[in-house]
This record gives structure tokens, C-alpha cells and sequence, in this order.
């Protein structure tokens, strides 16, 4: 780690002053991502504009229903928020099945959208990385993939993003807020977070110098069930293989609303759009499930080596629907 | 114009108000180690996967080899030297006794563990259990927890879920678990 300036923010004006003009900074959040790549040398600021102790802590529900997040709520008090808890049930599921107790202390909401991917590629200086060192190369295509993309990938970089929480805020249409010089702004999940393409190094669309303040959910449809259902290598304390959350609506055992997305598989949260339309109108069948899974898989290419998703990912989307649907009974 | 790296920190430890200047780069774990003599938390992976350096930071456990410390100026912190002595142990610290529930205890640290101190044997088991079981206390739901709504029981499958970041090498699981519920409640 080399030497850093170090500024506590007193206010979000404050805080966006700090960095303006200041390309070597960052934002110090919990810091369970930021301080670890500042050990691995994976970056290295010059001033650190520690913004963990702003006023933004509250979860609020809104006179419309949205229920409005504050960047600074620590993951492990999100996950047990009541209201969360009663009404969007795929958020608390995606926030306790990730880390551990003690990193969820110390998480906040909008440093969890932020954190990097685990690509073990990424993580290691030694190695080639388009994200880390743009133009340097990619050293998964080829090599472990086990942990890598499945869709929407390109030749420059096969990593997939981290999060369980902001698969769970994808499938539920949540916004980002973030404030900059021109002012407030909003960001769909779905805008927020990019795909590879030809600049892996860039993970989402936020300008530079903004600070994210909120995170904002609307309101569910009436009568929605929700789960989030995570597959990894060890029963607890690991990053997920595929993930999928998702809620539905079910009438006369036919599906009236599908929002799921999948983590695991992609650069950003991969919002299962096809497989929505799959469902919706149709019986809430296994048969449909499966379906409406193939519809999204279809566009599906995995790596050598990481085929075996493919067919985990179908089967998580088969199995989450399923456990859902029994509510519904 | 030189550049300011270093920052004037004020913490309580296990009850003692202690004063120090530290490189804006030293997290909590080497502040209380390397700056304080405070060597209950243990430094095992210093990127927050083993939990060895678990303390109670404002009332909450987490990872001090994550936390910078000079972004935890007036914080609060009780390691498991904090917790109690030999005259008077923590109910958890009495519970990993009598269930054994360690082995080399480093994760739970030490050939040190001479008796003169117990808690410094099992820093990140203990101070995690402690607070594992005030979460648990206050509702927190987990991975494992059927039903978000209604208050869960502490068995075993969530004990084992809640104290997945506490990795221990000689795998005393199953005594680390025997311990944790068998502490009074």
C-alpha cells in the first residue's frame, strides 16, 4: 500500500468537493473491498474520502410505496430491516447469503453495488487483465473459469460481478441515486452496472466524482412471493456459482407477474427478461419453468470448462419458480 | 507542500481510552497489535476471509485487518481480553472450556494459552460468538433461517450458518458448535 491523504467527509457537499479535481481519489465505505485491493495493490489512491459516517443510514418506506435505502446501511442492518424483511423477502435472502456476519457489519449498501469482481485473475498482479490494466489481455479465456460468465461476456473480459444484494434490487427495478456536480441523479439497476464489451475496466455507468446517496425499490405488486436461491461450492461464506432471484405473482395458477434476475453468470446482474415473457400468461408449471429457463439460456456461451452453468443455472430458475408457486397453494 | 499521511487516533480498548499517531494505512488489527500491545485479535489472512481478527468494534463484531483505523477515530472496542479474565469468565469463554472447544488455538489463538489471560486463546471464535448471539438476541435473520418473520430457534444448522467466518484449520467444529449452544441464554 502506498501512502494516502485521508479526508472524513462532514456532508455529501463536502464529499464531492474532496474528490472534484482529484483523479487519485476514492470513497472509503466499509472499506471490505476497497482497503483489500489497496493491500493487493489492486488500486492505489492518493487521498481516501472516507464517507462512512454521513447521515445516510436510514431505510424509509415513501407515501407510494417505494422503500427508499440510504447508501450507508450496513448490509446486516438492511437484511434485518422489518419492512424488508415482510415485503421484499429476495433482499434479506440475498443479503444473508452473502460473506459473513462480520463483513456484513462493516458493508454498506452502495459499497456493495461498487465491489469488484472476484475473477481470480483480477486479484492477481501477475497476471493479465483487461479490467485491472486495460489492453494487458485476459487471462480466464483459457484458463480456471469456473467462477466466470455464462452470458453477455466478450473476448476482453469473462469476469461476472459479485453481488447477491444487487441481484436481488435488479430483479426488483431498483434505482441508484447518486449525486454529482450537476446535481441528483437516478440510474436503473439495469443502466447502472455495463456489460465488457471493448472497456471491462469500467464496471458501471455512475459518472465519475458522484456519490451514490440511495438506493430506491418501488413498491411490489400486490400479492408478489419472492426468494433468492444460491448455488456455490461450500454451504456457506462463498461467492455464488448461478444465483437467481426472483418474485412472481400467481392467480388461478397462472403467472400474472415474473421479475427475476440471476447472479453469478454475468459482468452485471443478468436480468432475465426472456424468461419473464416466457411466464407471464402462462400455467406455473415445472414444464413452464423450464421453459421460460431455456428461453434465457438460449443466448447462453459458456466457457470451456464452465459448461456445466449452464444446465446449474436451469435448474436454480426451475427450482426458485417451484418453491415460490407452493405459496401460492 | 508535504503530504499529511498520518492522523491523530483516540479509541477506547477493552474500557482504556488510548491516544496514538498512525499511518493513514494501518488498520484496526495492527493498530491494536502492532501500536497497542493488543494482541487478542489475531492476524491469520489479513483479507477477511478467516475471522481470526474479530473483535467488537462499537458494539458489532467484524474483521479488523478490513477496517483502516483511521476511519474508526473514536470507536469502541472490545476484544476478547475485554470480555473477562480468569477469575471471571465471559459465559462463552466458560462454554469453549468446558466443551474444548479448540484445538491449537490461533483462530481461537494460542500456545499462548496459558490460563493467565483465557480469552487471548480463542479471540475470533469468542468475540464472534459474543456477537453472533446479540445479533441472534436482537432477530437478525440468516441463510438458514425458515422463516423471516418469526423468531428463529439457535440450532445447530444456525450456529454453523452465522459462524461461517470464523475459519478454524484443526477443525473443531463440532466443539466450537457444542460450545455456542451451550451457552446460557
Amino acid at each position: 500500500m502506498i501512502p494516502f491523504e485521508y479526508h472524513s467527509a462532514t456532508s455529501v457537499t463536502d464529499a464531492l468537493t474532496a474528490v472534484a479535481d482529484r483523479p487519485d481519489a476514492v470513497f472509503l465505505a466499509g472499506g471490505t473491498n476497497l482497503v483489500d485491493h489497496m493491500k493487493l495493490g489492486i488500486v492505489t489512491p492518493g487521498l481516501v474520502v472516507d464517507v462512512g459516517h454521513l447521515p445516510l443510514t436510514n431505510v424509509d418506506l415513501l407515501p407510494d410505496g417505494t422503500l427508499r435505502i440510504g447508501a450507508e446501511v450496513r448490509n446486516s442492518d438492511l437484511a434485518a430491516h422489518a419492512i424488508v424483511r415482510s415485503t421484499h423477502p429476495v433482499l434479506t435472502r440475498a443479503l444473508v447469503s452473502a460473506a459473513s456476519g462480520q463483513l456484513r457489519n462493516l458493508a454498506t449498501t452502495a459499497g456493495n453495488l461498487l465491489q469488484r469482481t472476484r475473477c481470480v485473475y483480477f486479484q492477481d498482479l501477475t497476471t493479465p487483465c483487461n479490467k485491472r490494466v486495460p489492453g494487458s489481455g485476459c487471462s480466464a479465456v483459457g484458463g480456471y473459469t469456473r467462477y466466470h460468465a455464462i452470458l453477455g461476456a466478450s473476448e476482453h473480459c469473462v469476469a461476472v460481478h459479485p453481488s447477491d444484494m444487487a441481484v436481488a434490487m435488479a430483479a426488483l427495478d431498483a434505482r441508484v441515486v447518486y449525486l454529482d456536480a450537476n446535481g441528483e441523479g437516478r440510474l436503473t439497476l439495469s443502466s447502472f452496472y455495463r456489460l465488457p464489451g471493448e472497456r471491462p475496466e469500467l464496471d458501471t455507468t455512475l459518472p465519475s466524482g458522484a456519490l451514490i446517496t440511495a438506493v430506491e425499490i418501488p413498491a411490489p405488486p400486490a400479492n408478489a412471493r419472492s426468494t433468492y436461491r444460491k448455488v456455490r461450492d461450500r454451504a456457506s461464506y462463498a461467492f455464488a456459482l448461478t444465483s437467481v432471484a426472483a418474485e412472481v405473482v400467481v392467480a388461478d395458477g397462472t403467472v400474472a407477474s415474473a421479475r427475476i434476475a440471476l447472479g453469478g453468470v454475468a459482468h452485471q446482474p443478468w436480468r432475465a427478461r426472456r424468461a419473464e415473457q416466457s411466464l407471464i400468461g402462462g400455467p406455473a408449471t415445472e414444464d413452464a419453468f423450464g421453459a421460460a429457463a431455456d428461453a434465457e439460456l438460449a443466448q447462453a456461451r459458456p466457457l470451456a470448462g464452465n459448461e456445466f452453468k449452464v444446465e446449474l443455472t436451469r435448474r436454480a430458475v426451475v427450482a426458485t419458480l417451484l418453491s415460490l408457486v407452493e405459496g401460492f397453494q | 507542500m508535504s503530504l499529511v499521511t498520518a492522523t491523530d487516533i483516540t479509541v477506547r480498548v477493552d474500557g482504556a481510552e488510548r491516544s496514538v499517531r498512525l499511518d493513514n494505512r494501518v488498520t484496526v488489527l495492527d493498530m491494536l497489535r502492532e501500536h497497542l500491545g493488543v494482541t487478542a485479535p489475531k492476524k491469520g489472512c489479513d483479507h477477511g476471509q478467516c475471522g481470526a481478527c474479530t473483535v467488537l468494534l462499537d458494539g458489532r463484531r467484524v474483521t479488523t485487518c478490513l477496517a483502516l483505523a483511521v476511519a474508526h477515530d473514536g470507536a469502541e472496542i472490545v476484544t476478547a481480553s475485554g470480555l473477562g479474565d480468569t477469575d471471571d469468565l465471559h459465559p462463552v469463554a466458560q462454554a469453549f472450556l468446558d466443551h474444548d472447544g479448540f484445538q491449537c488455538g490461533y483462530c481461537t489463538p494460542g500456545q499462548i494459552c496459558s490460563g493467565v489471560q483465557y480469552p487471548h486463546c480463542t479471540p475470533g471464535q469468542i468475540c464472534s460468538a459474543v456477537g453472533m448471539l446479540d445479533e441472534f438476541k436482537a432477530g437478525a435473520p440468516s441463510h438458514v433461517t425458515v422463516d423471516l418473520e418469526e423468531p428463529a430457534d439457535l440450532s445447530v444448522a444456525e450456529i454453523r450458518e452465522r459462524m461461517s467466518g470464523n475459519l478454524c484449520r484443526c477443525a473443531a467444529y463440532p466443539n466450537i458448535v457444542a460450545a455456542i449452544g451451550a451457552v446460557p441464554r
